[in-house]
């Protein structure tokens, strides 16, 4: 049941914010129902984590062999309840921002939400997909309607990548659905027991893997990205780079290496080749970048990248280390976007070249800055060390030199986010950042909170790790 | 036989309903009666209940699967009529409402003999009387010069066609000695007739491509859809075609297997032919009409694979493809019929000042595109899957080719979303009433219900 009700309670909430007209009205209903949401989350990890309570199976289209088959493991509870406190703190961070026709953006966030949930609570690959495609559709229609001039085509290039990429998908999931022994099913156990030919394996392996690349993104699937997060509003971007491309690196664990174990292996170094120079490409791009989004949104490749490189390792460490850096890089990212958010709608900017000693003025929004900045470099003792430091230890049991060469990111990491870091808080004052205060007291508040996670989470890394290691053992043996 | 009977007479009622009133109010509700009785009486037929019989020395096989289609075909008429009927009766300065009407039964007969035919010579009756009706639908605005342009085209291009069929019949009559087509076996053909029986085929192929508009037979296709009045071309576009791929499954269905490896060659070639033209030409269009002329051509192009893959699961497909197709394109026309400006740029900020035509057109368009949630996805999924069930690993180049123009047309459907929520304009809009927001919203409900449960269409076929 739990897994149903954090679909049913974001969808519901999000159609009837549809009718709210009130700017007020839709900020504190959606905000009510994503807290309803994160409780809902929270009560399947610590009070119902039995089976019964974790798992759901309807019929849906018997003859077919699909049912309406949720199921929730350590992972998928881990990335649950990732969406279900992204949405809130959004929601915080974003309350005093006006948006023409709050019902309706409120709305599709919500929605958003719901059909992420889907995505990482399915166990029928035909329920999947319907989810992957759902979360589309609102995020689609958000990022359109609200954000910067260039908006609808940079949403369109970003909405039309993933269709293709997921009409490729609905043709692998097609022909293993008729690669099931009897009537055929499109449950993830059949998938998981096929045996399929080598060739076969092969060939099938990449009309998934190209629908996981576009959405984490990778490397030479990444063109989108930087246009869509820069041009949407930056709730929005939020919304997509902490959470929806955790859709793709989910994916991937869940979907592509399980199902085609010998196209893993044989590709592997490959795709993590490709990985590796994804991180070394977006991090140089990163450094020339004068945009504080289009920073962000490089670093964001570069990370989810390092991500896609670990699972392809294949060994212990680094999974759990993927496990751990998925929930950590949301919330260190949330963080990041939202001091950005917060610095545009003060001085009216996002050129790094138009800011300087906004510290003088904003004392405490730079500490936060400089913090989630640390974070991103995954300085030890802030939450994404841990996961980056597994994920590199499996990197190195597969291949050192692709590692050294992955670990050259770390350094280009701290280059361009300390230089941000530098230009916006310090160096001397400019016109735009002459009459800065800081930030409203809901955006300070929330970042505390996220700072506190990130400390607890780099101190004590042990709950995250005890949730998905089952999962990972689980997936890994397979 | 009760559709055909009944549908006849729901024409000849609707001639003399023109004699007695001439109130178009009293002449659509009667029109909306018959389809009712139409329907009605077909659904009995269809269990056996009051059905007529009347002897036709096999010509005509009454099977589940036609008449079935027959029940989804009058139903999506008569969404049609009810969203629609008023603005067929304004046609042509209004005076002709009964005679259009009445043309609409006789088509429906036509389609009545066409999925149930069993003679050669029925299937030529069928397609004759389904669209000498519509020769004169298309020019039913008789003072618009387009309209008659439009009439003028289709008749000469129809006749042209005709005039293939009936030679391909004649071919086949040769080859076999008789007109059934349940009789036909091609291994008891001899060797000196040995060619007349595929090429009669493939000429009778040729003549329901034309009805279809696959490609290269499409040519005829924009312009009678972009000159007929708008209710006539979603007429057209979405019954009288699906009825044209069940002509063609009837037609294949105990033939197919012993055509061999060339007719494997030709057919995808077609596909992939209708599929290029209807998708890249309909992304240059400026006008939505014109645009949903060849997003109707890129549609049959995927209704096309029923008739490759000829399995159960095509069949299935082609009713829910029928059902999803025609409901989500009677909606956009019917939005397309209250717009002022039909080219792109009329339907810039139709969201801000209409809010429930924009919402539900585009619950059409993304049906049309194939998005889950939506009946459009499950018609594309039971036309892969019906094909992937076919030819595993050998066809899926062709699924693959078919992905990627699904994908293209993702961007011109999408093109309206874009005009209609993200532009500013000031769309001009004719005037409509409760009823007709009443019936978008079921049009729409009906697109996300099948979306949903596909099986709740088939399950009646089982039934």
């Amino acid at each position: 049941m739990i897994p149903f009700l954090l679909i049913l309670v974001p969808l519901i909430g999000g159609l009837i914010s549809f009718l709210l007209k009130e700017d007020r009205a839709a900020k504190s209903w959606s905000l009510l129902i994503a807290l309803i949401t994160l409780a809902i989350s929270l009560s399947g990890i610590y009070f119902f984590n039995n089976a019964d309570a974790l798992t759901l199976d309807w019929p849906w289209m018997p003859a077919l062999g699909t049912s309406f088959n949720l199921h929730m493991d350590g992972m998928s509870s881990m990335l649950t309840l990732l969406t279900a406190i992204g949405l809130p703190v959004i929601f915080v961070a974003i309350y005093k921002n006006n948006y023409a026709k709050p019902g309706n953006f409120y709305a599709g966030m919500l929605l958003t939400q719901a059909g992420m949930m889907g995505v990482f609570v399915a166990a029928d690959a035909l329920v999947f997909y319907f989810f992957w495609e759902l979360a589309l559709i609102p995020a689609y229609f958000l990022a359109s309607n609200w954000g910067g001039e260039k908006r609808v085509a940079a949403t369109f290039k970003f909405f039309v990548y993933t269709f293709v990429g997921s009409l490729l998908m609905l043709i692998g999931i097609f022909y293993l659905y008729f690669q099931t022994p009897g009537n055929h099913s499109f449950s993830i156990d059949a998938f998981y027991h096929l045996h399929l030919k080598t060739s076969q394996q092969y060939f099938f392996f990449w009309l998934f893997f190209i629908a996981f690349a576009i959405k984490m993104p990778i490397f030479p699937f990444h063109t989108w990205q930087p246009d869509a997060y820069e041009q949407a509003s930056t709730g929005v971007t939020m919304l997509l780079s902490a959470l929806m491309v955790k859709m793709g690196v989910y994916a991937t664990i869940r979907w592509l290496v399980p199902v085609f174990p010998q196209a893993t292996n044989y590709f592997s170094m490959l795709i993590i080749i490709l990985s590796v120079i994804g991180m070394l490409y977006t991090s140089l791009i990163a450094i020339r970048q004068d945009d504080v989004k289009r920073v962000i949104a490089y670093s964001s490749i570069a990370h989810i990248g390092l991500m896609c490189a670990a699972i392809f390792a294949q060994k212990q460490a680094g999974w759990n280390g993927v496990m751990v850096q998925m929930f950590n890089h949301g919330i260190v990212v949330l963080g990041l976007w939202i001091v950005a958010d917060a610095i545009e709608q003060q001085i009216g900017t996002r050129k790094l070249s138009e800011m300087g000693g906004m510290a003088q003025k904003a004392p405490e929004l730079a500490l936060l800055f400089v913090i989630m900045a640390l974070a991103n470099v995954a300085l030890p003792l802030t939450n994404s060390f841990i996961g980056e430091f597994l994920m590199f230890n499996g990197l190195f049991q597969y291949n050192i030199v692709i590692a050294i060469f992955a670990l050259i990111t770390i350094i280009l990491t701290a280059v361009y986010t300390l230089n941000t870091v530098q230009k916006i808080f310090y160096g001397e004052l400019v016109s735009t950042t002459n009459n800065a205060i800081d930030a409203g007291l809901n955006v300070r508040l929330i970042l505390w909170v996220l700072v506190i996670v990130i400390f607890f989470f780099g101190i004590y890394p042990e709950p995250m790790i005890h949730l998905t290691n089952d999962t990972v053992n689980a997936l890994l043996a397979k | 036989m009760n559709a055909i009977i009944f549908s006849v007479i729901g024409g000849v009622v609707m001639m003399f309903t023109g004699i007695i009133t001439q109130q178009k109010k009293a002449i659509r509700n009667v029109a909306i009666i018959a389809l009712i009785i139409l329907l009605l009486a077909n659904i009995f037929d269809t269990y056996g209940i009051l059905s007529i019989h009347i002897g036709t020395h096999g010509m005509l096989n009454f099977q589940k699967f036609g008449l079935y289609f027959n029940t989804l075909a009058y139903a999506a008429t008569l969404l049609f009529i009810l969203i629609s009927g008023a603005d067929v009766t304004q046609i042509g300065e209004g005076k002709h409402a009964a005679e259009f009407f009445a043309l609409i039964f006789f088509s429906l007969s036509g389609i009545a003999i066409i999925t149930s035919y069993n003679s050669l010579l029925l299937l030529f009756l069928g397609i004759e009387i389904m669209s000498i009706p519509l020769y004169i639908l298309t020019g039913g605005d008789k003072r618009n010069l387009k309209s008659n342009e439009a009439s003028l085209k289709y008749f000469l291009m129809g006749s042209f066609s005709t005039g293939i069929l009936l030679m391909g019949i004649a071919l086949m009559y040769g080859a076999h000695g008789g007109f059934e087509i349940s009789a036909m076996k091609p291994s008891a053909v001899s060797n000196e007739y040995g060619i007349l029986d595929p090429l009669g085929l493939v000429l009778v192929f040729i003549a329901i491509a034309f009805k279809v508009s696959a490609a290269p037979f499409h040519f005829w296709t924009p312009d009678v859809y972009d000159g007929s009045p708008s209710v006539f071309t979603s007429f057209m576009a979405t019954i009288i075609k699906a009825a044209g791929f069940i002509a063609f499954i009837r037609l294949f269905d105990n033939k197919y297997v012993e055509l061999g490896l060339s007719w494997r060659i030709i057919l995808p070639l077609v596909i992939i032919a209708t599929l290029l033209v209807g998708n890249i030409t309909a992304i240059f269009q400026q006008s939505v009409k014109r645009m949903m002329a060849y997003s109707s051509i890129a549609q049959a192009g995927f209704m096309l694979f029923a008739v490759f893959a000829e399995n159960d699961m095509a069949k299935e497909g082609i009713l829910i493809y029928t059902v999803a197709y025609s409901v989500a394109t009677i909606g956009i026309f019917a939005v397309l019929e209250k717009m002022e400006d039909i080219s792109l740029a009329g339907y810039n900020g139709l969201a801000k000042k209409h809010p429930l035509l924009a919402a539900t057109n585009t619950i059409f368009l993304l049906s049309l595109t194939g998005i889950p949630l939506t009946a459009g996805f499950f018609a594309k999924y039971y036309m892969l899957l019906s094909v992937i069930k076919y030819g595993g690993s050998t066809v899926t180049w062709l699924v693959i080719v078919a992905v990627i123009f699904a994908a293209i047309s993702a961007y011109y459907y999408f093109r309206v979303i874009q005009a209609m929520y993200f532009k500013t304009g000031n769309p001009e809009v004719r005037s409509y009433n409760k009823g007709f927001c009443f019936m978008l919203v079921i049009l729409a409900a009906i697109t996300i219900l099948i979306g949903i449960f596909p099986t709740i269409i088939l399950n009646w076929f089982y039934f």
